[in-house]
This record gives structure tokens, sequence and C-alpha cells, in this order.
């Protein structure tokens, strides 16, 4: 068989392979993510509330410190009416505003916190993983000892030398969960670092940085991605555990956790069961939907649940 | 049932232990219904071994997996047909009648022994467990029993053995310990699923010799599930042939053998690289692949790559056609013509490959090379030992030939072949590219060397990054040693992927959108791209089925012969390396035993081990078949560790000849033929007195004063 023969017969070969076009990865993750009700209703709560959080100012029917001791009669927490739908608190501060600049408070030390802890462990996460051996053993040793902190000791204690803004405590929220996405990401990285694709750039002489980027990194997204899903729900709540306990943001800007400060009292005192019951309702919705949102993703992005 | 009036097969009079008639189990999918397994009627008698042999996705495991109604449901069903085992409908059990079924009276060996035994409990109570469930046997008796069993399957020390995990076994020697389980019970019907596909050559000897004498002495029947046309020819009474969930081609073992009667099953012995033809034959794949089963063709289900298909092939299905007695065939061909209208095109493999004499320059010349990896214990990282997967190697590659490295698993061919491509640091020894000692460069120089040097994966698909498109992944060598740059790179792209047999339009997809041959090729054009001088192929076929492994087999021919190019050729696989090869080398524990041009190490091989290797080939010549070949040489025992490699001759512990000179002197590799070296001191005239009777036939040659090998 001469060479123009074979040639004409692989382009046959190919004319019967021609396949109708699969699905690409997106479309893919997409179909998968779809599939999964719970998380595409999350995703949607979660849209809903950054919008609100974000356009605060025009949502919020009042001023969120603004007080009413009109409304509040001699302290007493005034119930949800038409005018107030989530009632006031003893200062006849509006519960719907305040609930609506609170979410702002816990997005925003969600996100920059994650993001922090995301892009630094990422960091040592692929260097240790990268290259291995001393460098390695420095960074998950260093990792080790901060895990090995009580964390919110940790957090109270740099609290009380700093004063608390959103800033400060997304950073030192930070500061102290970086380490199991450096886990996650040098592990990815260990394994995929073995993979035959990973050696066919080395052969081809790709430089470090571009079997980093091109190889590994894009390859670990996934399990990067769910992380952070899974880590703005933690960070939210040890953000409200902090500003419960007075260690967080202060009064009078209002953040779910220091919503709940007060409510036991109004509660015990007055059956004032709003004053409680609607940040710490926001408080849970946000935290599951987030965890179902994280669910999702991790079994869209997982190559090994296939759709069919 | 059309099907019924032809098949010729079911006029025996006594009953079948087995009989499956009409049987479809469909997957039912969001990519649609998945046809596996597509109206397969079949009967196994007592005491029978058949053969169900095809390609992956053509239904063979699932009919196995159908028998025992062990089909995953959803997304799996059996929706038609009938199966009758021992007289009881299986279709119709209840899981109590299932659980008996299993085990007791069908038993099941699958492919990867490590995975299908529990690494948690010990071989005795997993041998055990059925022993006291079935037969009601107490722990003592069943622990009497078990041992028993692992003795009859040539488990050394077999009571010991029994407190073994399965981690601490051997792959054999677990793959013995299957059987053993699969045997403990008595079963009638054995069903073996690929059994010795994941073993090396020398221990699926062993494991078929041993399964042929279990089956010939317990009188079950088998079921024998595999790939590999060779194996049958040893194993099976009976075959059926299976294509796209269906059977194509039923008979006799000589029957098919001798006279296949089907388009597919020619193709299947037409790709199949022969170990007993010489070099230059080249193999006939079959065009195209496999179909998706969720939308079959029209028709045959193999007209769209059967040469010999026409109108009628397309539109309408042949039934089962009668040849002769018990050989039916399932195409037009054969319709109203028990002996065939029409006959196969023969003698279409011929050497059109030319091996060129031409002046053999060297390209790369490979010296004492040595690659130890340290073995580390404790928080320390103290070094503890080495583990010597090269140690001492030496060869040189010409100028576009192939050079053939094969040995069993563990002997560090892949190993070899990284640290050639410095893609593993070499402990010692040097490798001369070009003048320049690739062992030697440093980062800079190395990188603008790897252009001239490329490696094939074995793996389809961890060979590729899964995030990045088919024209990224080829044209990054371009990029990177700038031979094309801006629109270029993607014209050079387009062209390699129509040299390799892609569409270039395709350029813009993703790796999973292909097959696992296509992706081979995709994985050769990314070797190519940079125009490389030599190529290491590590296992390019081995993860492929027969018909598309011709396929790459032709490619990696025909770029050499378009692009000069020289390979290193790493397989396991003896046949394919006899068909691609012009040199050989022989590989044990970290050495090459031999090493010599194809026909000489093919047809004259001097060490024991390669002799032993070559005959423990199954071959699908009709004359070969049957276990008990004189021929044969059965290796015993297992691949020692390279961390402690026996003293002496590293293959003195399993050598048929062995003598005192080989336990304590370590043999050279010594030219004893022009062109062909070998290390053994059977040809040594300083040793060869002391050696055995029994190798006299190999000490007919003159013993040639030693010289470095070539």
């Amino acid at each position: 068989m001469s060479a123009d023969a074979a040639a004409t017969q692989l382009r046959d070969v190919n004319a019967l392979e021609a396949e109708p076009p699969v699905l690409g990865q997106w479309a893919l993750f997409w179909r998968r993510f779809r599939r999964h009700k719970l998380a595409l209703g999350s995703a949607i709560f979660l849209i809903l509330l950054f919008i609100v959080a974000a356009g605060a100012p025009i949502f919020a029917p009042y001023n969120p410190n603004k007080t009413d001791l009109q409304l509040a009669r001699f302290g007493r927490p005034a119930p949800p009416s038409w005018s107030h739908p989530m009632g006031s608190d003893n200062l006849g501060r509006d519960q719907l505003s305040r609930v609506i600049y609170g979410a702002r408070v816990s997005l925003v030390v969600g996100f920059l916190a994650t993001g922090v802890s995301i892009v630094v462990g990422t960091i040592f996460g692929a260097v240790a993983g990268y290259l291995g051996k001393w460098t390695d053993m420095a960074i998950m040793r260093v990792a080790d000892v901060l895990l090995a902190f009580p964390p919110l000791l940790f957090l109270f204690a740099a609290l009380s030398s700093f004063r608390p803004s959103i800033t400060t405590i997304a950073l030192l929220i930070a500061v102290i969960s970086w380490m199991n996405v450096a886990r996650l990401v040098r592990g990815e990285f260990l394994v995929l670092r073995a993979k035959e694709y990973t050696e066919a750039a080395r052969a081809i002489g790709a430089s470090a940085p571009s079997i980093i980027f091109r190889e590994l990194l894009p390859n670990s997204l996934g399990p990067i991605i769910v992380a952070a899903s899974l880590g703005i729900p933690a960070t939210i709540l040890t953000e409200t555990t902090l500003s419960f306990l007075g260690f967080g943001i202060q009064p009078p800007t209002a953040s779910w956790g220091n919503m709940l400060q007060g409510a036991f009292g109004e509660m015990r005192d007055y059956g004032a069961w709003w004053v409680g019951v609607f940040p710490g309702l926001m408080i849970a919705l946000t935290v599951l939907t987030f965890n179902f949102l994280g669910d999702g993703l991790r079994d869209a992005l997982d190559p090994r649940s296939r759709i069919d | 049932m059309r099907d019924g009036s032809v098949i010729a097969d079911i006029q025996s009079e006594d009953t079948p232990l087995l009989r499956v008639e009409n049987l479809q189990t469909h997957f039912f999918g969001e990519g649609g219904v998945v046809r596996a397994v597509d109206d397969v009627t079949f009967d196994l008698r007592a005491g029978e071994v058949l053969g169900v042999v095809g390609e992956s996705g053509s239904g063979k495991s699932v009919t196995a997996l159908s028998v025992m109604r062990l089909i995953d449901s959803p997304p799996g069903r059996i929706i038609g047909g009938s199966i009758t085992f021992d007289g009881d409908d299986v279709l119709s059990m209840t899981s109590n009648e299932l659980r008996n079924l299993r085990g007791n009276q069908i038993a099941m060996i699958f492919q990867e022994p490590l995975t299908s035994l529990n690494p948690v409990f010990s071989i005795g109570d997993q041998i055990m467990e059925p022993l006291m469930l079935h037969q009601k046997l107490s722990s003592k008796e069943a622990r009497d029993r078990a041992t028993e069993m692992l003795a009859r399957v040539g488990v050394p020390s077999p009571a010991e053995r029994l407190k073994a995990y399965p981690h601490q076994l051997s792959g054999g020697m677990r793959q013995r310990a299957m059987i053993a389980m699969a045997l403990s019970c008595n079963p009638k019907l054995l069903i073996a699923d690929e059994p010795t596909t994941a073993l090396d050559v020398s221990i699926q000897a062993q494991i078929l010799e041993l399964m042929k004498e279990l089956q010939e002495s317990y009188g079950s029947a088998m079921m024998f599930i595999t790939h590999d046309l060779g194996v049958v020819n040893q194993m099976c009474d009976r075959v059926n042939v299976m294509y796209a969930g269906r059977i194509v081609e039923q008979g006799t073992t000589a029957q098919i053998f001798s006279s296949p009667k089907n388009p597919y099953t020619w193709g299947l012995f037409d790709c199949l690289p022969r170990i007993d033809e010489p070099q230059g034959i080249r193999l006939i794949p079959i065009a195209g692949q496999p179909p998706n089963l969720a939308r079959p063709p029209s028709g045959c289900k193999f007209h769209p790559r059967c040469p010999y298909a026409f109108e009628r092939c397309r539109v309408e299905e042949p039934p089962l056609f009668h040849i002769s007695d018990g050989h039916t065939s399932r195409c037009w061909l054969y319709e109203g013509a028990a002996d065939g209208a029409r006959h196969r095109i023969e003698a279409r493999r011929v050497g059109e490959i030319q091996t060129q004499p031409a002046p053999r320059t060297p390209i790369l010349e490979v010296t004492d090379l040595r690659k130890h990896f340290p073995i580390t214990r404790g928080v320390l990282q103290r070094t503890v030992g080495y583990v010597k997967a090269v140690d001492g190697i030496s060869f040189t590659l010409h100028k576009g030939e192939t050079l053939g490295l094969v040995g069993e698993s563990g002997c560090g061919k892949s190993t070899a072949g990284r640290v050639v491509l410095r893609l593993l640091d070499p402990t010692s020894g040097s490798v001369m590219f070009h003048g320049q000692d690739l062992a030697k460069l440093d980062a800079k120089q190395l990188q603008d060397m790897r252009k001239r040097m490329q490696i094939i994966f074995q793996d389809p698909f961890s060979s590729l990054n899964p995030r990045r498109t088919v024209g990224s992944i080829v044209g990054q060598p371009i990029q990177l040693h700038k031979l094309a740059e801006g629109k270029e790179v993607g014209e050079r792209v387009a062209d390699i992927l129509e040299r390799v047999g892609l569409n270039p339009s395709h350029a813009g997809r993703y790796p999973h959108e292909f097959s696992g041959g296509q992706r081979q090729r995709i994985g050769i054009a990314r070797a190519i791209a940079a125009n490389p001088e030599f190529i290491v192929a590590d296992e390019p076929v081995s993860a492929l089925d027969v018909s598309i492994q011709a396929q790459i087999v032709n490619l990696l021919q025909d770029l050499q012969r378009d692009l000069g190019l020289s390979y290193i050729f790493i397989a396991h696989d003896l046949s394919v390396v006899r068909s691609v090869s012009d040199r050989v080398a022989v590989m044990y524990l970290g050495k090459i035993v031999e090493i010599g041009d194809n026909r000489g190490v093919y047809e004259d091989p001097l060490h024991p081990y390669t002799r032993a290797l070559l005959s423990a080939v199954p071959s699908v010549g009709v004359d070969e078949r049957g276990i008990g070949r004189s021929s044969r040489i059965v290796l015993q025992g297992d691949v020692p560790s390279p961390i402690n490699p026996p003293s002496g001759c590293r293959f003195h512990t399993r050598c048929p000849y062995v003598f005192d000179t080989c336990r304590s002197v370590e043999p050279l590799l010594t030219e004893l033929v022009p062109g062909h070296a070998v290390a053994c001191h059977l040809y040594d005239s300083r040793y060869a007195g002391g050696a055995p009777d029994s190798a006299e036939p190999l000490r007919r040659r003159p013993p040639t004063v030693e010289a470095p090998a070539g």
C-alpha cells in the first residue's frame, strides 16, 4: 500500500468517526449541576441575597441605625407590622433594614476571608506540591503548627489588640483558614504531577510556570471551587460568633451576629421572638444554601460523576 | 424468531448446562439506550470450555454478568430472552436462589485480582466465607478445605498463606487465590473474565496451564472471556465471536481458527501481530472503530467497517447462517450457501515495509546506564536501600531503526526509556546523542535538546490534559521551540493532525471527545510536532483493542518511513515487538540479557529467559492448539524483587538450566554471533562445562571470544 493510499484510508477512517459534537466541559458541568435541584435553588437564593445586600440603601425601608423611641416604648421591641415587617429592636431600629445591612457584613467577610485564604492556600499548596522535598516539608509543618492553634482563642487575642473592622476580621479569619486549602491543593498537585500529561509537558521542554499554570492548576480548579463554596459559610459562622460575643463588628453597625447579642434578653423579658428569629434565620439560610451549592458544585465538577 | 430457523447449533440431545436464548441486556442512560447485549443465543454443555472473544464494548462481559444476574440496575436491565442454568430459569430466581447460584453453582474469576479481593480480609477468610455460607462447613473444616485448595492451585506453604492479605501476594499468587476461591465450592460453571490480561506472559502461562488442568480434573464447564485469540486457541473447545452486542460467529475452536467464516473474524486475525511471522509484514487494521451502541448503524452492525459490505448489509441485518455442523456466521456472504459463495480475500498481509540494510549510523549510544531509586524510611527520610530499576544497560540506536525493548513488568524497561530521555536523572552512565552526553546537560541545554527527542505514552486517557484543546496540546511544542509563529502554528497543527489521521477541523475539541485510538493519535501528533529525531514509545498500543492497535502500529511505521524517525519501542507484548522492531533487547531485572536483530532473537533465541518468554506466548496457529505443547517452557515462580536482586546471574532462581557458576558469577553481555549478544554462562567456554545435560541443545555453537556488545 502506498503512502497515498494509506492516507486515503486514514481519511476514510475519519469520515466514519465523524460523530456529532460532544458536549463541552462547561456544558457538561451545567447539565450535571442543573439536575441538583437543591443546589440550583440555593444559587438563586444567594444571587437574590447579593442583589439585596449590594443595593441595601435602595432595598432597606429605613436607616438601619435610626432609633425610634416612639416605636419601641420603654425599650420594648415593636412586633412585626405592615410598616415594620420584621418588627424593631429595643431602640426602635427597623429589623428588616438591619438584616439587609447585616447581609453586607456577612457576605463581605465571607468572600474576602475565603478569597484571601484560597489565594494564599493555593500559592503555598502549589509551591509545596510542585517543588516537594524540603520546601514541601517546611510549608506543611508551618501549616500543621497553625492548625494546632485553637482558632477562636487566636481571634479573641488578635481582635482585642486591633480595632475590629470588617477587613481586619476577614484577614484574621483568612490567617487561620488557608492551611486547609494548601493541603488540598498540595494533594491535587502531587497526584497531577505524576500524570503522564505532566510528564509529556516536561518531555517537550515546558518550563515550571508553564507546567503549573497550564497542566496542574486548571485541573485542580474543581476542588478549589468546591473548597471556596464550603469555606464561605464557615467564615460567615465565625464572624457571627465573634460579633455575638462582642469581639466582632461593633454596634451600631448592624451584623447578624451582633443583632443576636441582645436578643436573648428581649426574648426572655418581652417575648420578643422576632428580635432573634429573623437574624438567626438569615444566618441559617445563608449557611445552608452555601453548603448545598458546594455539594452541587462538587458533584458537577467531579469528572467521575458521569451523566450516563 | 427468524434466527431460530437458521441456528443449527441447538440440536444435540443432551440438555446443555447453560442455555442462553435471545438475551437482551440494555443500559438506559441519558445518552439513550445502549444495547450492550442484543439477541444473544448460545449453549454451554457440562465440562465444556466456551471462549467468548471480542473487542471492548462487544458485550462479552455483560453477557457473563447477565448469566449471574449481576447487572447493575439502574441503569442496566435484562429486557428479553431467557437464561436456563441446569434446568432452572435464572431470570425468575428470587434473591435467595440467586445467592445459592452465585459462588456455589457459578463462580467468577475477574481480570484484576487486586480489586476483586477485599484488602481488609485475609486470603483465608475470603476463601472460607463461601464454604461456610454455601456448604455449611464449620470454620475448622472450611480452613482445612481452604488450605487444600491453595495447595491445589500451586500456592507454596498454603497454611501460612491463609493469613496473608491480598497486597502481600504477587499478581500471579493473587490470581491463584482467586481461582482457589472460585473453585472451592466446586461450581458447575466457572466464568473467567479476562483472567490473565493483567498478568505477565510467563505468569499468564502458569495460570492458563493451572486453569486448564483444574477444569479438566473438576469437570466444570467454563466460559472464558478474552480479547486474546491466542488464549482462546489454547483454552477453548468452542468459540463465540461477539461484535456490537451480537454473536457474529459461532463454532468449534478448530472451525474458527482454521476456516473462519465472518469478515469480522477475518479482520481480527489479519490485524493481529503474530509472533511466528517475520518483521515487515504489514498488519491490516479494521477500518474505523466499534459503533456507539446507543446509535448503532443500520443493517449489519459491522457494515461500516467491513470491506465486503454490499447494499443489503446496509439495510438488513443478517441472521446467523448455518455453515457446517456447529458453525454459524452472521453474514450475508453465507446466505444459502454452506460453503460460502464468496471467499475471503486472502494473502493481503505482505511484507511491504522493507527494512533498509542501509548504512547504520548510530544516533544514540547508551553506556552502562543505571537508575537506582532510594528507599527512604522514617521522618528523617533515611535511605535504607535502593530499587535497582535499571542496573547497567548499554545499547546503540541507529538512525531510522526501531529498537524493541521487551521484558515483564518490573524489569525496568519504562524506567530505562525515561532515563534515556532525562525525564529521570540517571544514577550513573552516559547517553551520547550528537556528541553530547544527555546525562550531563544543564537545564537550558536540555530544554533545547527536548525538541529532538520525544515520548509516546501508554495510556491514551491520562496522557492528555483534559482541560486543553487538541490544538493547544499539539501546538505547544511548536510554540515552545519557536518552530512557527502566529497563524503558522495553527497551520502546522492542522498538517500534523492530518498526518496522524485525524480531522484537522477537530483542533478545537477536547480530548474527552475522542475515542482511545484517536487519543493515542493525538499523543503521537504531540510527539512528532517538534520534528524529533528519536521517540521513546512506552507501550504505545497495549491499552488499545487489537483492531485499533494495528492502526496505530501502521501509523508509527508510516511516520518512521516518512520522517526518518528512530524508535525505542518499549512493550511487554512480544508479538507486537516482533512486528515493529529491527532489533530487540530483552530485559530482566534491570539488565539486558539478550540483544540482537529481530530475526536472530525471535528465531534463534539464546538466553533461557528469552526462550521461555517466546514459548509462553499463546499462538493463534492451528497446529499450536492446546496447552501441552512440548516446546513450551513454563517458568516457575515470580520475578524477584529488584531491591535485592539474586546474586550472580539474576535469572538463576527461575532458570531451568541453572548450575553452580550462575549463582556466584554475573554473566556479561557477549556477542556470540555478529549483531547478537547474550549474557549467559551456557555460552561461555570457561563455565559451560558445569551446565546440566538438559541444556545441551542450547550449547551447539562454538564459543566465541568475549567482545563488547553493539
